[in-house]
């Protein structure tokens, strides 16, 4: 069985999410990968066959799929043939898949954190409830879109790396009511993006605003930096950084929590983490019911002498 | 300017909640209204007072517990109310929905036609996001999601859409499905005199057969997803807390080199 996957392309770069959603599709049948934009280098070729696909399917719409109608038609265009899509999850993907739901009449669950066929069906597993509900959900429709978090697949190249075919996709973007007048890019920050990261280091009201030592912190650990949204309404940081359920859903190895008292809406952002890491001033703080280790103390104290101990147990 | 906000009745996230059956069991005592559905109110009141005229409706689906939600958009200022309740819903995917929601929005529609629905960015609940898409293109209405700012002139709405790779401005003719972040506005606080007039406010309840909608093509049976099995995730084990009282930051390390975390 062919599985679809759209991939998530950063500059004509795959993603390693990408890589993730090829890993999974491996698990369930044959993955034919679906690319927007303009054609693809022959290096992105080449690693999407090293990861399993057998073809990559271009359909060359330019920046014309920014309008989520339009992409659901290219991505239609492009399955046809198959009937499982798999796509990284995000607020921009979900409402292609919704729209392209729509037009196929498939089945779709978001915010996947795994798939599997069980009797010929995809079934998938996700949390809900600010994570701490698991659930399964079986899609009965003939067609199956899954939207799955980044970090939830350990991405893998294939044991038997094929050379992918490219396809070229003839589509024909709908008329749509909405036009996209202005788009500014975001400055891309240095490292991986907040939902892909390894190692997150997240501030909050305890920072006072002054990241200086959660950066350091995070750049230690090969980790990105994120934010309560406490801060971000403070104008602290940006709201790239804010990790939560109207920010970004974040399910790294370890998560690390400085003067975050841990509000549902953040928990809920988070609380799926490998490892949680915490450092609060107020004892009863939310946060430390969902903490592995808990530090009740001052971030200012506590993060310097953290840093100082794995300085010198790495150079020792 | 008549806009319809939709709003949706949620389990408090701070309570217990459970499943019955792949269903959410709802229970009287612990609901309440979405909360980033006060930002897709707050953001209809200030379109129709910047208008100077026009109409706040708004809207729930769900069993009578549900009402509550839009008794809560009652007191933060909406105009008048309607609960869309059917025990053939029940279950209903995204879709299904949609298809329930659009109905009603074109039986309010027949009365004087609609300009706007304006709607939260995600129920905390389930958080898909996925029903402001499903709805516009049910209507066949302009499609303005993750709006972090409004505008409506000349028959047009354009937005501002804050997505991680770009700032987007999309404008589109009216009617239009708007969905809102909560960066959009600050809420305002319901004020004594509509907490007292939400109390008494007459809010008509509707069926499926009110609205037309076929009840074999909505709820559990016309869901294209099934949830075969929910459980509560298990609380972490072996947790530890420490008080600083000097080491603590060691320790904390110590910690993470024992876990191959650092």
């Amino acid at each position: 069985m062919s599985v679809a996957v759209l991939i998530e392309q950063r500059g004509g770069e795959v993603t390693r999410p990408a890589l993730e959603a090829l890993t999974l599709a491996r698990s369930l049948g044959s993955p034919v990968a679906v690319w927007l934009g303009d054609a693809p280098s022959a290096d992105a070729v080449a690693q999407l066959g090293e990861y399993g696909a057998t073809e990559v399917r271009v359909a060359s719409v330019g920046d014309g799929a920014r309008l989520p109608a339009q992409a659901a038609a290219a991505i239609a265009a492009a399955t046809a043939d198959t009937s499982v899509l798999i796509v990284i999850s995000t607020f921009v993907t979900k409402e292609i898949v919704t729209r392209l739901a729509v037009l196929t009449g498939a089945g779709v669950v978001v915010d996947a954190a795994g798939a599997e066929l069980v009797e010929g069906k995809v079934e998938t597993f996700q949390t809900v409830f600010a994570a701490t509900w698991n659930v399964r959900t079986r899609i009965d429709a003939e067609r199956a879109i899954v939207g799955i978090r980044p970090n939830t697949t350990q991405a893998s190249p294939a044991d038997q790396p094929g050379a992918a075919t490219v396809v070229d996709v003839a589509v024909e973007l709908p008329e749509t009511r909405e036009r996209v007048t202005h788009v500014e890019p975001v400055a891309q920050q240095d490292g991986v993006p907040l939902s892909e990261a390894p190692v997150v280091v997240s501030g909050g009201r305890g920072t006072g605003g002054d990241y200086t030592l959660v950066s350091e912190l995070a750049e230690l650990l090969g980790g990105a930096v994120g934010a309560s949204r406490d801060a971000t309404d403070e104008g602290w940081i940006s709201h790239e950084h804010m990790v939560g359920q109207t920010g970004t859903t974040v399910t790294p190895a370890l998560y690390v929590a400085c003067g975050i008292s841990g509000a549902v809406h953040h928990r809920g952002g988070m609380q799926a983490s490998g490892t949680i890491v915490s450092i609060n001033m107020d004892p009863d703080a939310p946060i430390f019911e969902i903490s592995d280790f808990g530090v009740v103390g001052s971030l200012f104290d506590v993060i310097p002498q953290a840093i100082e101990r794995i300085k010198a147990h790495r150079g020792a | 300017m008549r806009i319809l906000v939709t709003v949706k009745h949620v389990p408090d996230l701070q309570s217990h909640r459970s499943f019955t059956d792949g269903t959410v069991t709802r229970t009287a005592d612990d609901g309440t209204m979405n909360e980033l559905d006060e930002n897709a109110v707050e953001a209809a009141l200030q379109i129709v007072e910047a208008a100077g005229e026009g109409e706040v409706v708004a809207l729930t689906v769900g069993g009578p517990d549900a009402v509550a939600a839009v008794r809560k958009a009652l007191q933060l200022g909406a105009h008048r109310a309607v609960h869309v309740s059917d025990e053939a819903i029940a279950g209903s995917d995204v879709f299904g929905t949609a298809m329930v929601i659009a109905a009603a929005v074109r039986k309010v529609g027949e009365e004087a036609p609609l300009d706007l629905v304006v709607t939260g960015m995600a129920a905390l609940d389930g958080l898909t996001s996925m029903l402001p898409t499903a709805l516009a293109a049910e209507l066949d209405w302009s499609q303005l999601t993750l709006a972090s700012a409004l505008t409506v002139e000349g028959g047009q709405a354009t937005i501002e859409r804050h997505l991680p790779d770009a700032h987007e401005t999309v404008t589109a003719p009216l009617p239009a499905v708007v969905s809102v972040t909560d960066e959009a506005n600050k809420p305002r606080y319901p004020n004594f005199k509509l907490i007292m007039a939400a109390r008494k406010a007459e809010i008509p309840v509707w069926s499926l057969a009110d609205l037309g909608v076929d009840a074999a093509a909505v709820g559990g049976g016309a869901s294209r997803t099934t949830v075969v099995e929910a459980s509560e995730r298990p609380e972490r084990e072996n947790r530890v807390t420490v008080t600083d009282t000097g080491d603590a930051g060691t320790q904390l390390a110590d910690f993470l080199i024992e876990k191959g975390l650092a």
